[in-house]
């Protein structure tokens, strides 16, 4: 379970931002460009610090301003996409993949098998050795998600998970994309600008605006919501 | 006949010729003296005065104390380059500024400051001296002169170049539970790697020219403290042949310099 509240003052607008995910629940995020979607995912992986509020994930304070806890962002057991993916581009794959185990310390030929079973439960095995920067954009995505998921995270935030992905590719990535966070079974946030993420990741929806929480629900429940003008342009012209 | 377009054609032939000709003249002006050196020296002559002592220590104590002010610059300079380029405190401006200062400091102001500071009587060299330890005139004064003059160079190189990774690839390395350190050693210092050595070939070539600051401060004392530059001067007097061909050595080495700085920043690319 994860539960936030976070107030962070930006240049144009003041976040202030209360939400919370169950474990093996799917919350996206939907808004405008600029509404503070991305930063609400680096505060909670501890990127960058809320001015007050708090952060608790799986029982463990990760923010606090009244307690005055900040559990740096190495120590928050978060996996983070990035939009860009920032695979680390002088490693290659399975380096990539190995880093985190590496920053923990554990024993090598640990890593070699732990990293050797993730890329094969992903399809990367035959990518191993291959620098990063010679991948499709469906192949980084899978790298990235593999790099994060090889560490056990007790969270996933995703930003933007299919954007790099080519057009055709999209349908299959986002299947697949599902099921992996269905077996992870952790709560897990998705950031889209994408309708068909939307839907077909997310078990609940929440449309920020300025900062703020505008709207949650079923995905059915926001989209439905055809009188906000976001939510009119964002679900198209039917009601799905 | 010649229309109005014939006017405009010959207009801009004239200036291309121009413009040819002044970038020929500069050339010219640049290659000749380095040209120069190799036309007044013949090879027989050249690879005698290589057996000289007073160029085989020259080369020596060159190449030795370059290496190692190169490595103080490294040392001291990497970790100072890097919290500029990605914290902002109070006073950063004033620091970037002061260690910029080397590079428009005059070498021979160099030389006296630093000799105010670490001599027999200087500021700090007075406590030395009470100890019966000496800086000034010794191979040490050597290379604190090179490290002085030649640290900018490293120091503006790293900054920029830590500048130019892009922060994301550190924050995904947090997330992943690098520690401040180890994201430093895995993530940035790799991806500045080409920008890092160039600055520190630049820092080592800057040194191994150092003259003013090095012959006021540490004297002009064969195999101790009488650099290349300082053998040139010294032996030009007397023995032109070992000081043209300490000048060719050096001229091959600042070519190789630029050949590599060329090299390693292409790849980058």
């Amino acid at each position: 379970m994860l539960s936030v509240h976070a107030v962070r003052h930006l240049r144009d607008f003041v976040l202030d931002i209360t939400l919370s995910v169950r474990p093996g629940e799917t919350l996206v995020l939907i808004g405008e460009n600029g509404a503070g979607k991305s930063t609400v995912l680096n505060l909670i992986s501890g990127i960058l610090t809320p001015d007050e509020g708090e952060i608790t994930l799986a029982g463990r304070t990760l923010f606090s301003s009244a307690e005055r806890v900040a559990v740096p962002a190495e120590n928050r057991k978060i996996g983070h996409l990035f939009q860009s993916y920032a695979l680390f581009p002088h490693m290659t794959v399975a380096e990539n993949v190995a880093f985190g185990l590496r920053c923990r310390k554990v024993p090598r030929p640990e890593i070699a098998f732990t990293v050797g079973n993730q890329l094969r439960a992903m399809n990367l095995a035959d990518l191993a050795d291959v620098n990063v920067s010679r991948l499709s954009g469906g192949q980084r995505q899978r790298v990235a998600l593999a790099r994060a998921l090889v560490l056990e995270p007790e969270l996933l935030l995703l930003d933007e998970p299919l954007a790099a992905v080519d057009m055709r590719a999209q349908a299959a990535m986002r299947g697949e994309l599902r099921d992996r966070i269905r077996v992870a079974g952790i709560p897990c946030i998705v950031v889209t600008h994408n309708l068909r993420d939307a839907v077909e990741l997310g078990d609940r929806l929440c449309l920020i605006d300025e900062g703020r929480v505008a709207a949650e629900g079923s995905p059915e429940e926001v989209l439905g919501m055809r009188e906000n003008g976001f939510i009119a342009s964002f679900a198209g012209p039917q009601a799905p | 006949m010649i229309g109005h377009g014939g006017w405009k054609w010959a207009g801009r032939a004239a200036l291309t010729l121009i413009v040819a000709a002044l970038l020929a003249l500069f050339l010219l002006f640049v290659t000749l003296p380095v040209a120069s050196l190799f036309l007044r020296i013949s090879p027989e002559a050249f690879f005698r005065s290589l057996a000289e002592s007073v160029v085989i220590d020259a080369l020596t104590l060159s190449l030795a104390t370059a290496t190692v002010s190169t490595a103080v610059v490294v040392l001291f300079g990497t970790p100072l380059a890097l919290v500029n380029a990605r914290h902002d405190y109070l006073g950063r401006e004033i620091i970037d500024t002061l260690t910029d200062l080397p590079i428009v400091l005059p070498p021979a102001v160099a030389g006296i400051a630093l000799l105010m500071a670490f001599g027999r009587r200087g500021v700090v060299g007075q406590y030395f001296d009470a100890f019966g330890i000496s800086i000034a005139f010794t191979t040490v004064a050597v290379i604190l002169a090179q490290i002085f003059v030649a640290s900018p160079f490293y120091i503006r190189q790293a900054r920029a170049s830590f500048e130019a990774v892009d922060r994301l690839y550190e924050d995904a390395a947090r997330t992943l539970g690098a520690s401040p350190a180890t994201v430093a050693l895995r993530i940035t210092i790799p991806l500045a790697w080409s920008g890092l050595v160039s600055g520190a070939i630049l820092s080592f070539a800057r040194a191994l020219g150092e003259f003013g600051a090095t012959i006021m401060f540490a004297g002009n004392f064969q195999g101790r403290t009488q650099t290349m530059p300082l053998a040139i001067y010294t032996t030009m007097q007397g023995d032109l042949d070992a000081a043209i061909s300490l000048a060719i050595i050096l001229v091959v080495i600042s070519f190789a310099v630029i050949a590599a700085v060329k090299v390693i920043t292409r790849r980058s690319v």
